[in-house]
């Protein structure tokens, strides 16, 4: 029988010392952030001729585009697959998901030089850039996310509008509003859905087309023409991971019961996946013969045998095993490795890897390239706190009580 | 509650609007010109008297230290790169063999027949002309710096230091100069003639006489001739062009894999929007399975 809880706003106070952590470095950053606008970019980072890219460019915006990739991988399987079962993990990847580009964006408009002309791409279109299908992808599927987050807030809203003073006489038109925009959402949302999984499978391979066109100046251990199939491949086997590591998360900070059975069910399904990724990852060192770099202990060679062999290799042999799936803490390790290991890759292929011909200094992420990085996942875990307070988006298991009706997201095609 | 035919109208408008909207052709599809001009560096005469540099600084009103005077003959031992206030230095490269004779390497935009940096830019901002020039083009730049990624030569450079506005600085190749007739202005005062302006197929042209008639003088090989597709600027020297850290390029142009990977995943749309069939179709599928699979329940 269905023993799904439908999701509700949690109760659990707002501040805890751990918050008032994450407040202060969120802080931290903003200010070096203010510095980068009033100062520029030479400011703060560590930037220059040689090292165009840095930190923001490889941690925040590839790394945490890769990141949020639950939203589209949950999607795909609630949804498109329509297994009910998972649809407990679909609301909270969402969010992650949403706010993960929302950061992401936000990062890209402080790393340009001109920040006021973030939507040049709009109307400026180089079809040859992948870096403009890039920007053009992930613009529309922010938009797409915001889409599909809506139908929480008219849940959360519905028939519980009540203006006060001279704005009660909005509460009526509010009302209907919400509840059109309900019922077209409902009608609608499939499209919207489908067209997150598209474009997330566009601009998550894209951006391994990025660094392609840097030839040389990237180390052959990385650049290949299959990036972009390699950096889809490791975006699909991190979507679970990280919906199983936030998940254990949150249910540890509001001492909820991790939801273990839905959970171990998406561990199962990392390890082929992983095992995909890995094949295409030594099919294409082997068929490049790219191992002989591996025969020196440089930074280079010594960080792709890290990334390798911590974030996939060992983690996949933890999917692999029942125990480890089973269990809170095996899974989180396991999860974690796997985060790590796309993380390790994206650092790896941005920074890493790129090699200019003349370098004069190393690079190395400023402070204030970390801070900001820092204050900016900050800010991310702190609106996802205080959202899941305010809609529905946890569905909390409560004891003796069988819910009547299962929980069916709204707009799924019905 | 939507229908099946809700669903395949909606579907084939979102097709339909998607169509529409074709993109671009790439960079490396359009054939150069083939008039496009070009300038033929002879290592061999540079004698390093860096008057180009600041002819260069004067020309585009860039600010002057002592360091880029023309009187300066002095070289700081670490080699410099172009800056956004030197779009062009002068490196000395002294000989192994023969230290009293040292090369001398002028280094600015190449000006590639087929730019990585057009290619890679995200609005456009950067375009090949026709006549050979590729140029910058500040209203578009949003300031991403892909382009500096995207160029194995190492050349754009921008200006972190400025909050508000900061741009792309390159050589332009004088386009200002050019379109009235006249010579680049490094061209122009070059007092020993390493620097020759002109049509790039003359120049090549002029570059293999040079080599066939001095043998003992020239290398075989004209850099720029095929480096990387090819670039406007041309250089013959007395050595190996490694010995003067000049990149070791392959012949395809720079935006060859990307583009033909842009061009694939983007061949009229079709792969996106078949993906998107699939997926609806995919979708549907299940959700009449699990229908059946309730009512056989019931």
């Amino acid at each position: 029988m269905n023993t799904l809880a439908a999701p509700g706003p949690l109760t659990k106070k707002f501040i805890t010392p751990g918050i008032i952590v994450l407040i202060l470095l969120a802080f931290n950053g903003l200010a070096f952030v203010l510095a980068r606008l009033l100062l520029g970019i030479g400011a703060v980072t560590n930037l220059s001729d040689q090292y165009p890219w840095g930190l923001w460019i490889g941690v925040d915006v590839a790394a945490g585009v890769a990141l949020a990739a639950g939203g589209f991988t949950s999607a795909a399987l609630g949804h498109v697959m329509h297994r009910e079962d998972y649809h407990a993990i679909v609301r909270p990847a969402l969010l992650t998901a949403m706010l993960g580009y929302t950061f992401v964006a936000l990062a890209v408009v402080i790393d340009i030089g001109r920040w006021y002309y973030v939507w040049h791409p709009l109307i400026m279109w180089n079809g040859s850039s992948p870096l403009f299908e890039v920007g053009m992808c992930v613009m529309i599927y922010a938009t797409v996310l915001y889409i599909e987050f809506l139908p929480i807030v008219t849940e959360r809203f519905m028939g519980r509008v009540h203006l006060k003073g001279i704005l009660s006489h909005l509460t009526k038109p509010l009302e209907s509003l919400l509840r059109t925009l309900d019922r077209t959402l409902a009608k609608t949302m499939f499209l919207f859905i489908i067209a997150g999984i598209v474009l997330s499978t566009l601009h998550q391979s894209s951006l391994g087309t990025l660094m392609i066109i840097a030839g040389p100046k990237m180390h052959p251990l990385w650049q290949t023409p299959i990036l972009p199939l390699l950096f889809l491949l490791s975006a699909v086997s991190v979507g679970f991971p990280m919906v199983i590591f936030e998940s254990l998360l949150a249910s540890r900070s509001f001492g909820l019961k991790p939801e273990m059975s839905i959970l171990s069910k998406l561990g199962t399904m990392v390890a082929p996946l992983l095992g995909i990724y890995l094949a295409f990852k030594v099919g294409d060192m082997v068929i490049r013969e790219t191992f002989v770099y591996l025969t020196k202990p440089t930074t280079e060679s010594v960080m792709f045998v890290l990334e390798v062999v911590l974030g996939v290799v060992i983690p996949l042999r933890m999917f692999l095993s029942r125990s480890v799936v089973r269990s809170p803490l095996g899974l989180f390790i396991a999860s974690s490795l796997v985060i790590l290991g796309v993380l390790l890759n994206r650092i790896n292929s941005f920074i890493v890897a790129y090699t200019p011909p003349y370098s004069f200094t190393a690079y190395f992420p400023s402070i204030g390239e970390i801070s900001v990085t820092i204050g900016f996942v900050s800010l991310l875990i702190l609106a996802y706190r205080l959202l899941v307070k305010v809609f529905p988006i946890i569905s909390v298991q409560q004891k003796h009580v069988t819910p009547s009706t299962k929980y069916s997201i709204r707009g799924s095609m019905k | 509650m939507a229908t099946r035919r809700d669903f395949l109208r909606t579907a084939c408008l979102a097709a339909a609007t998607a169509s529409v909207t074709d993109v671009a052709l790439g960079a490396s599809s359009k054939i150069p010109s083939a008039d496009r001009m070009g300038v033929l560096c002879d290592l061999t005469a540079c004698v390093g008297c860096r008057s180009c540099e600041a002819a260069c600084k004067k020309d585009h009103g860039l600010p002057t230290d002592s360091n880029s005077l023309a009187t300066n003959r002095s070289y700081p031992p670490e080699r410099r790169r172009p800056s956004p206030e030197s779009l062009t230095v002068v490196n000395e490269y002294k000989s192994l063999n023969d230290e009293s004779r040292p090369t001398y390497v002028k280094v600015q935009c190449m000006h590639c027949d087929y730019p990585a940096c057009e290619s890679a830019c995200i609005v456009g901002a950067i375009s090949k002309r026709e006549s050979g020039p590729v140029v910058w083009d500040g209203d578009k730049c949003i300031g991403c710096r892909y382009c500096m990624v995207a160029c194995p030569f190492q050349i754009p450079s921008f200006q972190y230091d400025t909050a508000l506005k900061p741009d792309i600085v390159k050589c332009d190749f004088c386009v200002h100069r050019t379109s009235a007739g006249r010579v680049p202005a490094c061209v122009e005062i070059c007092p020993v003639e390493a620097l020759t302006y002109g049509r790039r197929s003359a120049l090549i042209e002029v570059a293999r006489r040079k080599i066939e008639n001095y043998p003992d003088r020239y290398r075989n090989h004209i850099y720029g001739e095929f480096e990387a597709g090819g670039t406007s600027w041309l250089y013959l020297a007395n050595a190996d062009f490694k010995e003067f850290q000049f990149p070791d390029l392959k012949r395809d142009p720079m935006p060859g894999t990307t583009e033909s990977i842009q061009h694939g995943i983007f061949a009229y749309f079709v792969p996106p929007l078949s993906l998107y069939s699939l997926l609806g179709g995919l979708m549907w599928i299940t959700k009449k399975r699990k229908e059946a699979e309730e009512e056989m329940a019931e």
